[in-house]
């Protein structure tokens, strides 16, 4: 983690988490980092050529806007197409 | 062995939440029912052993359990707002289910029964929708499969991932 970035830590489910091996992943994003900027660093990770390149993303327990600014506290998860019921 | 979680309980006092261990619509029955309400609806949604013409062994269900819990709980708050019910109760299961086991229960009261059946039906339909879980079948031939329902708000309807076949 750099002086002017942030790290943060996502946490992947079901059919996302066997695609990446693992059910956490750590990103470093710039400060000021949004959704969207988070979701191009993974996307952009080989490793990930499986997922969508829209997948949803949630940040504290709530479904987020790609507009939403990041900070290192955050809990962030991608959420894959849901099965309940 | 997993952790033993305590069920949330909503704002009513009924339980709400996703359980690792067996649930069923009868015991939710009896933790709404204590009001005198004049009807009671129930619905248990159950592990089926065909489905999309495979013959299912069991069901995982891996769940986002922190999300998930705050997600049945605003459901629970907007039906009660909706249709004025008095008490609704609903658990998701987690983990490995065989044939037969409920994988869902709700039960609501309400003082006349279109309440109680509109608010059950909400809760089912909302759970579909918006509840963070996932589900996977292990077929008799050894292979299993995520199931891919509901695209979460915010991402595009068109770009979702194709279905993950995977070998067990």
């Amino acid at each position: 983690m750099t002086l002017d970035g942030i790290q943060v830590r996502v946490l992947l489910f079901g059919y996302y988490r066997e695609l990446a091996g693992t059910s956490e992943l750590h990103f470093d994003l710039p400060a000021g980092g949004r959704v969207e900027d988070l979701v191009t660093a993974i996307c952009s990770d080989p490793s990930f050529s499986g997922l969508p390149s829209t997948p949803a993303v949630a940040v504290n327990r709530r479904y987020s806007a790609g507009s939403q600014v990041l900070s290192s506290e955050d809990e962030i998860a991608l959420i894959p197409p849901m099965s309940g019921g | 062995m997993p952790s033993f979680r305590q069920c949330p309980v909503a704002e009513s006092g009924a339980p709400v939440g996703i359980s690792e261990y067996p649930i069923s619509a009868a015991a939710l029955a009896v933790a709404v029912g204590a009001t005198a309400s004049g009807a009671i609806v129930t619905f248990e949604g159950r592990v089926r052993v065909r489905n999309q013409g495979r013959t299912v062994i069991r069901l995982h269900y891996e769940s986002y359990d922190a999300m998930a819990d705050e997600v049945l709980k605003e459901i629970v708050a907007e039906a009660r707002n909706r249709f004025g019910v008095g008490e609704i109760a609903v658990r998701h299961r987690s983990g490995s289910l065989e044939i037969g086991e409920v994988a869902v229960a709700i039960a609501a009261s309400a003082p006349h029964r279109a309440a109680a059946f509109d608010s059950v039906r909400y809760v089912i339909e909302q759970i579909k929708t918006r509840l963070p879980i996932w589900k996977r079948e292990d077929y008799e031939d050894g292979s299993s499969r995520w199931l891919e329902g509901a695209v979460p708000p915010g991402a595009s309807d068109g770009d979702a991932a194709p279905v993950a076949e995977t070998s067990a």
